[in-house]
């Protein structure tokens, strides 16, 4: 920390607005990751919980990450496409408006997409890992669990964008990383739901 | 006019990014699943309980860290380049903070959920591998962050569009990575 100091007092201003100061950055980020880590640790909690199944089960711990990325995806897709949408003014909360029927057509495609894509993928990864869950048990809990999961991403993005913009609340800063925390969550409880019935 | 998108322009649109997910999520889980990190699983108390968990922060803080540089290139304040910008540093260095930190308390709530399940773990170990594992991938990511958006900006890319796959597909497949790294080397050294 010798040369920096004056070398940088040229090229910027010597006092930086307060998004760029460190500890600026540091008090309005580490309270919400705080917060993300404890409620991340429900998923954990069902993890842990299945944690014999798992280890003898290695197909079901390649559909973990997968489910909750693709949660978060499919939520963030949703959330954006329809903030984006109210701001153009071409929303409206009804049934029949073409940009909600449009989203949650595609959510639903995608969703089926991926997980018959990881139903078969995960099977066979397990296969390779030693594992010996049929090829038909890991295909129900991946598109079982991925559907229902999808539901859940449409019902919560809508309700969450159509509350924030209620409350006047600008959907973009706020729906966003709630509803990929609340869906990346829920795609752990709805996977072992399903998991548990099945097997 | 988006509102007169079909369902299908959505899906096709969309669909890339998520099979890029899928495919990293899909190396994550296969690492997951290996004999290796199941021992491991067997072996630590805690581990797939702060796994959750470690995931969803590696995408807050260099989600964040990528969002806030691109707002600098768009703006015109930061320069696509390695320099010592102060700028560019000091985002550089609390992102490195915010992951250690938020490291260490996932490791510290992980053992209180441990307890409260009633069941046995060891704090230091738990701390170990999260502080090894939360390290590495901060170097990582922020190497290839960096990368990505400075380069992927020269050559006309706008960040926006790339840093959400690069941090989930990163993050996951390096996240547990070095989670089984941090085992091993935790063995090691306690």
């Amino acid at each position: 920390m010798s040369s920096p100091d004056t070398e940088s007092a040229d090229r910027s201003e010597p006092v930086l607005p307060e998004g760029w100061m460190i500890g600026h950055i540091i008090r309005t980020m580490l309270p919400l990751l705080a917060t993300l880590s404890i409620l991340q640790m429900v998923s954990g909690t069902v993890l842990e919980t299945f944690e014999e199944q798992l280890l003898t089960t290695p197909s079901l711990l390649v559909l973990v990450p997968v489910t909750i990325g693709t949660a978060g995806n499919l939520g963030s897709i949703m959330c954006s496409r329809l903030s984006t949408e109210l701001h153009l003014g071409t929303l409206e909360f009804t049934p029949d408006n073409p940009a909600i029927r449009s989203n949650v057509g595609a959510v639903m495609g995608l969703a089926a997409t991926v997980f018959v894509v990881l139903g078969l993928s995960a099977w066979a990864i397990g296969q390779v890992l030693g594992g010996t869950l049929a090829l038909w048990k890991v295909m129900l809990i991946s598109v079982t669990s991925g559907m229902l999961l999808a539901v859940f991403v449409v019902v919560v993005s809508i309700t969450a964008v159509y509350s924030s913009f209620r409350l006047g609340y600008d959907p973009d800063d706020t729906t966003i990383p709630v509803v990929t925390n609340v869906s990346d969550i829920t795609g752990v409880l709805i996977l072992f739901s399903v998991v548990s019935l099945v097997l | 006019m988006p509102g007169q998108e079909t369902a299908v322009d959505v899906y096709k649109q969309s669909l890339p990014v998520i099979l890029v997910s899928l495919v990293a999520g899909l190396f994550a889980g296969t690492i997951l699943g290996t004999d290796a990190m199941r021992e491991g699983i067997a072996s630590v108390p805690g581990l797939l309980l702060l796994l959750p968990a470690f995931l969803a922060t590696r995408g807050g803080v260099y989600g964040s860290l990528g969002a806030r540089l691109s707002s600098g290139l768009h703006q015109g304040l930061i320069e696509p380049y390695f320099t010592r910008d102060r700028r560019v540093t000091n985002a550089i260095v609390a992102s490195f903070v915010n992951g250690m930190a938020v490291s260490l308390f996932i490791a510290v709530v992980a053992f209180i959920v441990l307890v409260m399940l009633g069941r046995s773990g060891s704090l230091v170990e738990l701390v170990g591998i999260m502080l090894i594992a939360g390290f590495l991938s901060a170097v990582t990511m922020l190497g290839v962050l960096l990368t990505v958006i400075f380069v992927g900006y020269r050559r006309g890319l706008d960040p926006d569009n790339v840093i959400g796959p690069v941090v989930t597909t990163v993050g996951d497949v390096f996240g547990v990575l070095f989670l089984l790294v941090g085992v091993y080397l935790t063995r090691l050294i306690l």
